[in-house]
């Protein structure tokens, strides 16, 4: 036993530590993505957004949690109790596994895995559970629809990120996801594949339901869609998971095209420490960029219609992300260009 | 290294006795909903049993495919059809005796195929050629060499048996119905002006 606490114990205390100083500042950076959302819409519609909580309207974010904590969870008479219930902690906690293999830095990873992209794409492919149970378990019309919505929407999205996740692959030789910043060096990624780039974005915003493609939400027409019976801490958690994934999202999309935590040009002043917080600026400014990107959308966009959102991903996204998947392959064979690496 | 066993123990006991569990609970459970995220939770702590054998690959593919797509998929069914599953179980005792039989002829050849191993070990040189040791190449090249270079013919003949499959599939649940109002991009974008608008002059005081 002894011996069993020598050999893991210092090691559980330390990924413990390592995953609260991931989910602690994760959970605040989600709490003033809702802040900047509606200051942006509000920007974008001439507007001032919240400003009374607080210097501009700061500890908005902390009222609007406290209110959610001291109000009431209803859980509805007809509703499946377990299966109701364990919706938004499934939801909750799929947006925060996924970050154990973001590399934040060169070695900064929790779970340096070989196959970290397939890890994602499983743990994003996940989310659809969240909303399906919620909507099934809440024994409510909207709801139901709301999830049906979802569960197709995210299923037809899922293949064109697949392929274009396979694209990047092609050109990195590697499931790594160090390995894929590593790769950009030379050039970021999203300058040889903008197509892709492009593609995995508009599928991005898709996948993680945000508008224009929120229909599992639709307020005009679902009155709120899958989580419209929830209320409390358990409609926080679909909150907390849908800003978290919407994070996740704009990193992956930073790591697989943007070139994660690298400057541009090769471009690094510093050593050492400062070396490490250089990179990390670089690294949150573009998945703010991404970010800024997602709420621009929003402010821009109007919904979808349902068949228009089906016949962009299976008629539109996928064929084209098919052709450019088999031009990049035949580029590189063609040039020679072809990573061959173990892994 | 004991304790590392040791824990790999724990974790495969884990992983099984869930996944065993939850397989029972796909059988029994009274609501077909449960039991499909019962069969998710087995498909689950499948994938952790292949963490375990050091195939990363495999499980992240097993979560990918199976509990992402076509899990997804049954749920979507189940949730849609409304089949009084009560009714539906009221004559399932009558299957039992085939299923019994089919599950003693799978456990015989499990025994057979695994007892040969034991009793025998210099059969295992017969078959196949192991993959690569893990220290060689990571599973997933390993994987890549075997598919897609070593019996790329064989897995290509795969792939188009299974889409002659679903073409087959649309074709006999594909019909056009009468009366169904579609939006038709390509009409839309071919309409001229000429169709749409006539220009006409109207003098004062006649009309049209």
């Amino acid at each position: 036993m002894a011996d069993f606490l020598r050999i893991y114990g210092l090691p559980t205390l330390i990924t413990v530590v390592e995953i609260l100083a991931i989910i602690v500042p994760l959970l605040l950076a989600v709490a003033y993505l809702t802040y900047a959302e509606r200051k942006v819409l509000a920007a974008a519609q001439l507007r001032k957004g919240p400003n009374v909580v607080g210097p501009f309207g700061l500890f908005q974010p902390l009222a609007d949690g406290l209110k959610l904590l001291m109000k009431e969870t209803v859980i509805p008479t007809g509703a499946n109790r377990g299966v109701f219930l364990a919706a938004p902690i499934i939801t909750f906690t799929l947006s925060l596994i996924a970050w154990a293999v973001i590399p934040f830095d060169e070695g900064m990873v929790i779970a340096n895995i070989n196959v970290g992209i397939l890890y994602l794409f499983a743990i994003s492919s996940l989310g659809v559970y969240g909303i399906i149970m919620a909507g099934w378990s809440s024994n409510s019309k909207y709801a139901v629809l709301g999830a049906l919505r979802s569960a197709a929407q995210m299923v037809s999205y899922e293949v064109s990120i697949g392929f274009v996740i396979v694209t990047v692959l092609l050109c990195v030789g590697s499931l790594n996801l160090s390995a894929v910043v590593e790769a950009q060096r030379t050039i970021w990624f999203c300058v040889p594949l903008l197509p892709m780039f492009i593609v995995f974005f508009i599928s991005g915003l898709a996948e993680t339901n945000r508008s224009p493609f929120d229909l599992p939400e639709g307020e005009s027409e679902l009155v709120g869609g899958f989580f419209v019976e929830y209320s409390s801490m358990a409609f926080a958690l679909f909150y907390l998971g849908e800003y978290a994934n919407m994070i996740l999202m704009s990193a992956l999309t930073t790591i697989l095209f943007l070139g994660g935590w690298l400057a541009p040009f090769g471009w690094q002043p510093f050593t050492g420490v400062l070396g490490h917080l250089w990179s990390l600026c670089w690294f949150f400014g573009k998945i703010a960029f991404v970010l800024f990107c997602f709420l621009w959308v929003r402010a821009t966009m109007p919904r979808f219609r349902y068949d228009q959102l089906m016949r962009l991903g299976w008629k539109v996204f996928l064929p084209l992300s098919l052709v450019w998947l088999v031009v990049t392959a035949g580029v590189l064979v063609a040039t020679g260009w072809l990573p061959v690496g173990g892994g | 290294m004991a304790v590392a066993t040791v824990l790999q123990a724990i974790c495969f006991y884990a992983f099984s006795g869930i996944a065993v569990a939850s397989a029972v609970m796909v059988i029994s459970a009274r609501n077909p909903v449960h039991s499909v995220l019962f069969l998710i939770l087995a498909f689950f702590n499948a994938a952790g049993l292949f963490v375990l054998l050091g195939a990363e690959f495999l499980a992240m593919i097993l979560v990918i495919v199976y509990v992402g797509a076509v899990a997804v998929l049954f749920l979507f069914v189940v949730m849609m059809l409304d089949i009084n599953f009560v009714a539906l179980r009221q004559g399932a005792l009558q299957y039992l005796p085939v299923g019994a039989l089919v599950g003693l002829i799978l456990f015989v050849e499990l025994v057979l195929v695994f007892g040969a191993w034991t009793i025998s070990p210099e059969l295992t040189a017969a078959s196949g050629a192991a993959t690569p040791a893990l220290t060689e190449m990571s599973n997933t090249a390993a994987l890549g060499s075997i598919l897609y270079t070593k019996y790329v013919y064989v897995f290509q003949v795969a792939g188009l048996i299974l889409l002659v499959a679903m073409i087959g599939a649309i074709v006999l649940t594909l019909r056009s119905r009468d009366g169904v109002r579609r939006q038709k991009i390509a009409q839309q974008v071919g309409r001229r002006r000429e169709d749409a608008v006539e220009v006409v002059k109207v003098r004062p005081g006649q009309g049209i």
